[in-house]
């Protein structure tokens, strides 16, 4: 059984700076981290793989230096792991994205049975959370998102039982396998590579699957194939704030201006 | 009068044998640990064996020292009348007596004499073993056997010689057995002394030749090995680590028995089992589980378990980190060590306690990526962002944004290595603007590479991510090498320790110092001119264990502080070498305290016993735990403040 788990290449955003007059992120000497949130989703395949001894795959799409994130997960546990570069995959938005690596998920998945798809919640550059459920989507698999717990997993009645982290509650859900997983920060702790492991990932194969490789339909994928454009990148203005009353000195009646204040501006209604 | 002699060679050839076999086959399981060069140096060797082993220069550091100097002594003179029994007990005509009088007569007398302070010492060691033992758990029936063992070789000898004078068979000047036989034997006549002759001299003989070989399989094995692990000893500190070489299939750290040094395993041989270092433990004397006695007990029983089959290519049957039970060691001591290094510097025969339990943790982290989970975040922030908070790199310069801070360059003099905590803890920023202004004011030609500056990664080593330190280290020294740096200035005694001796491996030989020593240097030379002497009150000082204990550098920051205030600082009870470790270093100021009671506490209670008004530290992981501390005890009015601070009060 093989379970799959997408991870993204993501500019550390802590870093990352938005350049005031082109509205672009500015890139340059940027390290690039594995997306927090798919390090979880890599995690959770590995646990999977020491519970079960399914065959855990690692799958990204980016540019050719994606291959590090790609030989972190080979030293965390990956048993194989395809790079999805080409200049036709680039400026993809998360319909074209979803279309190339569930493609690449179908030719994974035609040598040996999938289990499972596993993504984290979202990248933290894009932030749409739209790229698991489009592999899902175009898959025909049952799309779990935000899960915080695998309760249940049956390889051979093919079910799965997880538990969904909603606003306020939580959802215990049972699907039918294959099935794609998207997963919370809360669901485990990623585990760190052992030096044997780092060394052997550093000769491991990364596969490099191109379009030559994939043939998909240039108009599909890339640029071509994404409605989205980005118009624009820009960080928030805040607006200034201000000291409303003297908190210390008189707080009931400073609550009271507040209250006042923010119906004021419509942001509390009485 | 002497027993069979006939008897007495085949018995006495026996007992040797016995000996020689349990020598060799102990001893030679040292052999099963890796190679380590200690045969340099042969006249530094020789001179310092003279200076630990012989003159006891180490043990007669603690008052008890004494006693065991004399009965070192003590042995060392009986040697020879030990010597001269066997032999003479082997054959009739090898004794002193075949030497002229002027010899043999003070000869005897010395033997006599030192035979009753042996006595005596061991009666005192026995006593205090009862009404103030060193640790708990000193008192051991092994202790007691052998002290017991020693008493009687002493009473024996008394006795036999105290019958041998009483009849007139010996006529040397022997005041004690003179004494002995007096009381005891007094008018007695050959007949009857022959068999108390035979009695005390076989009973002499047996107890030295059981003695003999209960050495080699008790505590008192540091007779044979103590010697030998002074000659031994490392003689520059032990305030870093080897280096690993990284190739597939290789094995990082330590898990077995084996794959520590013969040295290590020689260590664990030359124990004593004194307890000093686990008296001046952090750890120890905080309730943790480690005891630095008690780990190298672990190894040697480990040794003595596992070593036997190892040297024949076997597989260990007790595992070295286990579940704590004799010969195992479990994880929870192995990460509450704070690498303070005081029982390195405490031990009289050089035991190498600390560096041991950081190959342990390599193990730990390295082959089993298996560690506390706290240091998960400080690993992945280190080898991403090159600091332990994980703070954007780009933030480095924050804390000189309203400063006017060169970038160093091939004219500056200087690299002012700022440091993480200088860099990014809030409160140690205030101590970079201090160095920075008090720099500028001496004239100082210095800069800082900004941006670029990276972690030393001190804590990743100390905490067995070797694998990461050696990446992070390599790095700097490239940028270094590259930038043409040649004389660094650090403020923080990790990453000065770190620049200045775990950097040599990897062929950094710039000048590294800490700015306790050059503000001293600056003031000394009058580079630095203080405006007025700097009000802090009642001024304790902290020695931070990796600029004293570590680098000693002792004397810098005290002058400072008396040039500054113009006052001695106050000292607490534990000072200099014996300072008391604040708690953080050796990485555990990234670790949770889960264990025990705090060790920043127990400090500071110590520096408030002695009612001040600013404690002085040297090193910004010292100020977070005092900070932390003082406001655990609600000693508000008590201020922390580094040394750089203290100076910069004088330049207002």
């Amino acid at each position: 059984m093989l379970v799959v788990a997408c991870i993204k290449q993501v500019p550390d955003t802590t870093q990352v700076k938005i350049d005031p007059v082109t509205n672009t992120l500015v890139r340059e000497g940027i390290p690039f981290i594995m997306n927090p949130f798919d390090t979880h989703a890599l995690e959770e395949a590995l646990r999977l793989k020491d519970k079960y001894g399914v065959r855990v795959a690692a799958i990204s799409m980016g540019p050719p230096n994606a291959e590090m994130t790609l030989r972190k997960a080979l030293s965390l546990g990956a048993d194989e792991v395809v790079l999805l570069s080409d200049r036709a995959f680039g400026g993809a938005d998360t319909l074209a994205t979803s279309m190339v690596i569930a493609e690449a998920v179908r030719k994974l998945a035609a040598k040996e049975e999938l289990a499972l798809v596993i993504c984290g919640k979202q990248t933290i550059d894009g932030d749409t959370a739209q790229v698991g459920p489009g592999i899902a989507i175009r898959m025909n698999l049952v799309p779990l998102t935000l899960v915080d717990r695998i309760v249940d997993l049956d390889l051979k009645a093919k079910k799965i039982t997880v538990s969904r982290k909603l606003e306020g509650r939580h959802e215990i859900v049972e699907a039918k396998m294959p099935a794609m997983l998207t997963v919370v920060r809360e669901i485990n702790k990623p585990r760190y590579p052992s030096v044997p492991m780092r060394l052997e990932a550093q000769d491991m194969t990364v596969t490099l699957w191109d379009n030559k490789v994939m043939n998909l339909d240039v108009n599909q994928i890339g640029l071509k194939g994404s409605p989205t454009a980005v118009r624009k990148i820009f960080s928030p203005e805040r607006e200034q704030g201000e000291i409303v009353g003297d908190g210390a000195g008189d707080p009931a009646g400073t609550a009271k201006l507040l209250v006042e204040k923010l119906v004021q501006k419509e942001l509390l209604a009485l | 009068m002497i027993p069979n002699p006939k008897v007495f060679t085949i018995v006495f050839a026996a007992a040797i044998l016995l000996f020689i076999w349990s020598c060799v086959r102990r001893f030679s399981l040292v052999t099963i640990g890796k190679p380590e060069d200690r045969f340099d140096n042969f006249p530094a060797r020789i001179r310092d064996t003279f200076v630990y082993a012989f003159a006891q220069k180490r043990v007669l550091q603690k008052a008890f020292g004494l006693n065991h100097f004399i009965l070192f002594w003590s042995f060392m003179v009986l040697l020879l009348a030990n010597g001269e029994f066997v032999l003479k007990g082997l054959h009739h005509s090898i004794t002193f007596m075949a030497l002229p009088s002027v010899i043999h007569n003070p000869l005897y007398f010395l033997f006599d004499l030192v035979s009753l302070f042996a006595l005596l010492c061991v009666v005192v060691a026995g006593i205090r073993r009862i009404v103030a033992p060193p640790y708990p758990e000193a008192i051991t029936a092994d202790a007691y056997f052998i002290l017991g063992m020693i008493a009687g070789l002493m009473i024996a000898y008394f006795n036999l010689h105290g019958v041998e004078i009483a009849i007139g068979e010996v006529t040397a000047t022997m005041p004690i057995s003179a004494a002995v036989g007096n009381m005891f034997y007094a008018g007695i006549t050959p007949e009857e002394a022959h068999p108390l002759i035979a009695f005390w001299w076989w009973l002499h003989a047996l107890i030295f030749l059981l003695f003999l070989n209960y050495l080699p399989y008790s505590k008192h094995m540091h007779i044979l090995s103590s010697i030998p692990n002074c000659y031994f000893r490392r003689f520059e500190k032990a305030n870093t680590l080897p280096v690993e070489a990284f190739v597939k299939g290789g094995k990082f750290g330590v898990e077995t028995i084996d794959q520590f040094t013969w040295k290590d395993l020689f260590d664990s041989y030359s124990c004593t089992e004194c307890g000093r270092c686990q008296l001046v433990c952090p750890a120890s004397s905080t309730g943790k589980p480690l005891n630095p006695r008690q780990i190298i007990h672990d190894l040697k029983v480990n040794l003595l378990t596992n070593g036997p089959a190892m040297k024949d290519g076997g597989k260990p049957t007790l595992p070295l980190i286990g579940d704590g039970g004799e010969g195992s060691i479990t994880e929870d001591q192995i990460w509450s060590c704070t690498s303070c290094g005081a029982c390195m510097e405490v031990c009289p025969v050089f035991i190498e306690q600390m560096p041991k339990i950081l190959q342990l943790r390599r193990y730990l982290v390295e082959m089993k990526a298996h560690f506390p989970e706290e240091l998960l975040n400080l690993f992945e922030n280190m080898e991403q962002r090159s600091n332990p908070w994980g703070i954007a790199p780009t933030e480095r310069t924050k804390w000189c944004s309203q400063l006017n801070v060169k970038p160093f360059d091939n004219t500056t003099e200087y690299l002012l290595y700022v440091g993480c905590a200088g860099a990014f803890d809030s409160r140690n920023k205030q101590v970079t603007v201090a160095l920075a202004g008090i720099l500028d004011a001496a004239g100082v030609s210095w800069g800082i590479l900004g941006k670029e500056e990276m972690c030393c990664g001190d804590s990743l080593r100390r905490l067995g991510n070797e694998f990461v330190f050696d990446k992070m280290a390599k790095e700097n020294v490239k940028l270094w090498k590259d930038r043409g740096v040649k004389k660094i200035i650090t403020m923080c005694p990790h990453c000065f320790s770190t620049l200045k001796n775990d950097y040599r491996q990897y062929g950094f030989d710039g000048e590294v110092i800490h700015h306790a020593d050059l503000i001293n240097e600056l003031l000394g030379k009058g580079r630095l001119k203080l405006k007025k002497s700097a009000d802090m009150g009642k001024v304790v000082f902290h020695d931070s264990c990796y600029l004293g204990r570590h680098n000693d550098i002792y004397d810098s920051p005290r002058a400072v502080i008396s040039k500054a205030t113009g006052k001695a600082p106050v000292e607490m009870d534990r000072k200099l070498g014996e300072s008391f470790c604040c708690g953080a270093g050796g990485g555990r100021m990234w670790m949770e305290e889960h264990l025990g009671t705090r060790i920043n506490l127990e400090r500071v209670d110590e520096a408030l016993k002695k009612n001040p008004d600013t404690v002085c530290v040297t090193c910004p992981y010292c100020m977070t735990m005092f900070d932390d501390g003082l406001k655990d005890r609600n000693a508000d009015k008590v201020v922390v403040k580094d040394i750089a601070e203290i100076v910069a009060e004088g330049l207002r």
